[in-house]
């Protein structure tokens, strides 16, 4: 499943709704706001996104997910809106019938969501400066963002 | 063909607007747009070089044809997750 969410997120919910009998492992990752950048203090991230088509990319990625590995259950979860210290943005959480394949299928979802997903951050710095983070990376779909499907792999490392 | 460009982040910051209108001709490509963009958004300078262009909802190469109907926006480098 996907979703976007203004909502704190139930990753334990999550969780459990990845689990099936034929799979052994589960995996759950977390992305949570950081309070330090380098040295630039972050007081809150702002999440936006283009959401009609960060759903689609969101939808992609899990689909590459389950062609590539024996996923059982996977759910990707990104929130929006201001988010605190701590506060967790983003879940990821996989099932499959053995770990390695869980571990894998878990860090190409996060790696995919991080490098394709049309949604941006900005930070909160406690003077009240606030920046769009907008990574240096090459801008079309050939260099850095593609379209999950790409025999290149979709994510970079 | 007349089109509407939805911009978000710090793009919208930059050309103080949530989606600029451009006037193309038929049959003009990703690249046409990107120039008709930087000319009705000039605020949006290297910012606009470094994004991608979405063409309803996936990334499309400077070389894709235009048809005039398509929702289009661009897409700064993302920072999900």
């Amino acid at each position: 499943m996907i979703q976007l969410t203004p909502d704190p997120i139930d990753y334990a919910a999550l969780t459990e709704a990845v689990r099936t009998p034929h799979c052994g492992a589960v995996v759950l990752f977390l992305g949570t706001v950081r309070d330090l950048t380098g040295d630039r203090v972050t007081v809150h991230l702002d999440y936006e996104a283009y959401a009609p088509m960060a759903e689609k990319k969101l939808a992609e990625i899990e689909a590459v997910a389950r062609g590539r590995w024996p996923v059982g259950g996977i759910a990707l979860v990104h929130r929006l809106g201001r988010l605190g210290v701590g506060e967790v943005s983003v879940a990821v959480a996989v099932s499959c019938p053995h770990r390695a394949q869980a571990f894998d299928a878990c860090r190409y979802a996060i790696d995919a969501v991080k490098d394709l997903v049309p949604i941006w951050k900005k930070e909160n710095a406690p003077d009240g400066a606030a920046a769009w983070v907008h990574p240096d990376r090459m801008r079309n779909a050939e260099c850095g963002m593609r379209n999950a499907d790409d025999p290149d792999g979709g994510a970079r490392p | 063909m007349t089109l509407t460009v939805h911009l978000f982040a710090a793009a919208r910051d930059l050309a103080r607007t949530a989606a600029v209108t451009v006037e193309l001709p038929a049959r003009a490509t990703v690249a046409d747009l990107r120039a008709a963009v930087a000319a009705a958004a000039p605020a949006l300078g290297p910012l606009l070089a470094r994004s991608a262009v979405a063409v309803d909802h996936d990334f499309a190469d400077d070389g894709r044809t235009l048809a005039g109907t398509e929702e289009v926006a661009v897409i700064p480098p993302v920072s999900g997750g």
